[in-house]
């Protein structure tokens, strides 16, 4: 099982903060593949990925990223801070 | 080199004054604070998003990169999230170090990286509805100049 994070318009998108996914993917590409394929608003949310930014145990990281190993995935818009 | 996340105000003067004052390491500080803007006069507040957690990992890890590269002294990164109105302080920055082109170039870095950087995102309130802001390409523009003098 792996915590999956949802942010701003994602969170949106997807309708939920937060949620424990069970899955086989190895990658974050081989998790958005699942996840889109799940139902509509996954397929929305993930629609065009270069919108996106994903961090691996709280780290920014590319989507063809390893998640073995990893306790929790975050997918997000480009950040607004400052 | 200390680094806050919170919801609520902080005060500029108190801040700023307790990290300058009574230094005898540091000849420069420098503070930037960032405020809430409402150029058109349609904006009734802003909700500011963050992922606790990574928030602070992520601004400590800037922190300590702009420590190490201009040899600070000192540092401090305040950066508030939740509900902020038009004139409202989001954030300041302090650096101090021994001379100022140190204490100026680090600010500056630390802005630069904290704007697209740090997992904050931030959403506007207008009579009309509400919409999340987008990311400008300049800001993630700034961030190469400072890669390329690595």
């Amino acid at each position: 099982m792996i915590d999956v994070l949802y942010f701003a318009w994602v969170r949106e998108r997807i309708g939920i903060p937060k949620e424990q996914v069970s899955t086989n993917a190895t990658t974050v590409d081989e998790l958005v593949e699942e996840l889109k394929s799940r139902e509509e608003r996954y397929a929305l949310a993930f629609s065009d990925v270069s919108a996106l930014r994903v961090a691996v145990d709280q780290e920014l990281t590319e989507f063809s990223a390893s998640i073995e190993n990893a306790r929790e995935v975050a997918f997000f818009p480009p950040m607004t801070g400052g | 080199m200390a680094v806050r996340v919170q919801d609520e105000p902080f005060d500029f003067g108190v801040e700023a004054e307790a990290f300058a004052r009574g230094r005898t390491d540091a000849g420069a500080v420098v503070t930037f604070t960032g405020i809430v803007r409402d150029t058109d006069g349609t904006l009734d507040r802003m909700v500011i998003e963050h992922y606790p957690g990574m928030t602070e990992r992520a601004l400590q890890a800037i922190n300590d990169e702009a420590t190490e590269r201009w040899a600070l002294k000192d540092s401090l990164v305040i950066h508030r999230h939740g509900e902020l109105r038009p004139g409202d302080m989001i954030m300041m920055v302090a650096t101090a170090s021994a001379h100022r082109v140190n204490a100026f170039e680090a600010a500056e870095f630390l802005m630069d990286y904290l704007k697209s950087r740090a997992p904050f995102w931030k959403q506007e309130f207008t009579a009309d509805g509400s919409a999340w802001v987008a990311s400008k390409t300049e800001d993630e523009d700034a961030l190469t100049r400072w890669e390329k003098q690595k």
